[in-house]
């Protein structure tokens, strides 16, 4: 078939290509299209990030520093819009519940992804297909349908969940995961459990196919156990890519919104899942105030930042130690 | 002791058995423990989707009370259209009459341009970063991936500005064209079109093709797996988007999906049905898409992580 040969260009690079042998191909950069062209491909991405990339991110620090109502008016506030939101209890608790579910996110979520590719790792291929195929189907699924679906799971008496709860523990019929300001949390941990714990596993599983297979026998002749191979060869080898899930995966934490929205019709009791994005979108789409909102973007873009680097840097200095 | 206690048990008793018959190489019952792990995280993944297939079909007043199915003998009077009946039924809205099949239409056009739009616009903007030397394409590079870093909701309010000034706010151009070129996708195609040999884009120039030509009918072609994995992403990522069109649509006749179950759900919060109908049938077509697209798509999602 033409279009299964077409689509492995690997094999088409081994055919010795005409223009490889013409010493003319060295002259090809004079040619004038090679100056233009790769600029005209590249105009609709230069027009767009002018436009709605440079121009908004510019916009973005003006208006933090007024006080806007809607897109009409709007008075000069200076740094005060920074001042509300540091001392603002709402924020504070939205820092709270990022943090914390940003904390969970690394350190039960990851640890999920990284068990469940190991041990889809260790099997058959074809079986390793199916399983990949299940356990990443939650994410095609949007946040906002999931939350709707898991309002209704976590129903108290009724819920799926409760009553799997009371069947296997005998314990949890009446827990009121989304009403009990303390239950919303772990409720918001599970349900993003089930949504990326297939996700993150993907590219756990992805550096795992890539590691090379004769260090791990060597460690194994050497009479290294299943722990050992795994912390002394598999890890180190996965590490560039655990790093990598360890910060996206941080980033998209920080950025929580529609999970808890659709999952609690609004912020939740006593704003127990209030995030900073929730922040955000409360002072653009309710109270209507650009600037403030604007300056919520700040502090988030900068709290992003410390975040992804402190764990960049903190990786790499673990890795000099070694 | 119930059922969920006697699979438990059974589990259990089966494992310990396979240790006793190989005592010494316990291979055996590691493999079984393995499968047994991953069948049971697979059980858990799976029942929300079953559940909500079973919900959407059963009738309002039983659709607690089961926790799937009721009973075979009770189906007669407890399963139906019920809950898709009252979900298609218009509704009277300040701009008129509404009906959610408006909404699919909605939500399927929307989905359609982007996946469109964003697939032609990344794919040329990674073909000249995967295949031309020119001046500041490092800088560009670098340039696309500290875009990446930033957190999109610092835009919302300086985008609305923006928007409202072009007086595009409430139309779908709004949701459409800042987002019509994401670097993300750039990164994608530049990736999968590094790998097209050089010689077969020069030879195509010694025989007099245009640079355009080039692109779209040789190197398009041989990206074709990336093409449509890229495509899905962007398909589902719209499909399932909710700030944009909350905030940027007015019209209760333009919203999308997402946005109006949202707001069901707070309209009509007892009445599970019809928003759980609402939600089934939304995930229903992405979940055909990504069985049929399953390999190109996960496989798109990781070639740029694990080779850079």
């Amino acid at each position: 078939m033409k279009t299964a040969a077409m689509n492995r260009p690997g094999e088409q690079a081994k055919q010795p290509s005409p223009s490889v042998v013409n010493p003319a191909a060295e002259r090809v950069p004079r040619y004038a299209p090679l100056r233009w062209a790769p600029w005209l491909f590249l105009s609709p991405f230069i027009l767009i990030t002018a436009v709605f990339f440079f121009y908004p991110f510019f916009h973005a620090i003006v208006l933090s520093l007024y006080q806007t109502v809607g897109t009409s008016t709007r008075a000069w506030v200076g740094l005060d819009n920074f001042f509300f939101i540091l001392g603002d209890v709402d924020f504070r608790r939205a820092v709270t519940n990022t943090t914390i579910f940003a904390v969970a996110n690394a350190a039960l979520l990851l640890p999920i992804s990284l068990g469940l590719a190991l041990l889809l790792n260790s099997g058959k291929d074809r079986m390793k297909g199916v399983f990949r195929l299940i356990l990443f189907s939650p994410n095609v699924v949007g946040q906002i349908f999931v939350g709707i679906i898991f309002a209704v799971i976590f129903v108290p008496r009724y819920g799926l969940f409760n009553r799997f709860l009371h069947d296997l523990l005998g314990w949890g019929l009446e827990a009121q995961w989304l009403q009990d300001p303390m239950m919303v949390m772990p409720a918001l941990v599970l349900t993003n459990i089930w949504l990326y714990a297939g996700f993150n596993m993907i590219y756990f599983l992805a550096a795992l196919q890539s590691v090379d297979q004769t260090l791990v026998e060597a460690a194994r002749i050497d009479g290294a156990g299943p722990w050992r191979v795994f912390l002394h060869v598999t890890f180190p080898a996965i590490k560039p890519v655990a790093v990598f899930v360890l910060v996206i995966s941080t980033i998209g934490a920080f950025q929580l919104f529609e999970l808890p929205f659709a999952l609690l019709r609004g912020f939740g009791p006593a704003n127990s899942g209030l995030t900073i994005v929730g922040y955000l979108y409360d002072a653009a789409y309710n109270i209507g105030d650009l600037g403030l909102a604007s300056a919520v973007g700040w502090i988030l873009a900068l709290i992003m930042l410390t975040v992804s680097v402190a764990q960049i840097g903190l990786s790499g200095a673990l890795k000099d130690e070694n | 002791m119930n059922l969920i206690h006697w699979v438990f048990l059974a589990l259990g008793a089966i494992g310990l058995f396979l240790m006793a018959v190989d005592p010494r190489r316990p291979q055996l019952a590691l493999r079984y423990a393995r499968i047994v792990v991953l069948c049971l995280v697979s059980v858990v993944i799976v029942t929300p989707f079953v559940w909500i297939t079973c919900a959407t079909f059963k009738i309002g007043p039983v659709l607690m009370e089961y926790p799937f199915l009721p009973p075979v003998a009770l189906w007669g009077e407890t399963l139906g259209l019920d809950n898709f009946r009252n979900l298609f039924q218009p509704r009277s809205t300040l701009q008129g009459e509404v009906r959610f099949g408006q909404f699919l239409l909605n939500s399927l056009f929307l989905a359609t341009a982007a996946t469109v739009i964003q697939t032609f616009f990344c794919s040329m903007a990674g073909y000249a970063l995967a295949k031309y030397r020119f001046r500041g394409r490092r800088t560009l590079m670098l340039f696309m991936l500290g875009t990446m870093m930033l957190p999109g909701m610092l835009f919302l309010a300086p985008t609305y500005a923006l928007l409202a000034r072009f007086g595009w706010i409430d139309s779908y151009l709004a949701l459409l064209v800042p987002g019509a070129v994401a670097a993300f996708g750039i990164f994608l195609f530049r990736q999968a079109m590094l790998s097209v040999p050089d010689g077969l884009i020069e030879a195509a120039r010694v025989d007099g093709a245009g640079e355009f030509y080039i692109y779209w009918s040789i190197v398009i072609p041989l990206v074709r797996p990336m093409t449509a994995a890229f495509c899905l992403i962007v398909f589902m990522g719209q499909w399932n988007s909710f700030i944009g069109p909350q905030v940027f649509i007015q019209s209760a006749y333009k919203l999308t999906v997402p946005v109006v179950l949202n707001q069901y759900v707070t309209q009509f919060s007892e009445d599970y049905g019809l928003f759980l109908a609402g939600t089934f049938l939304s995930i229903f077509p992405i979940a055909v898409l990504f069985l049929a697209l399953q390999r190109e798509f996960i496989g798109g999602l990781t070639s740029g992580a694990v080779k850079g």
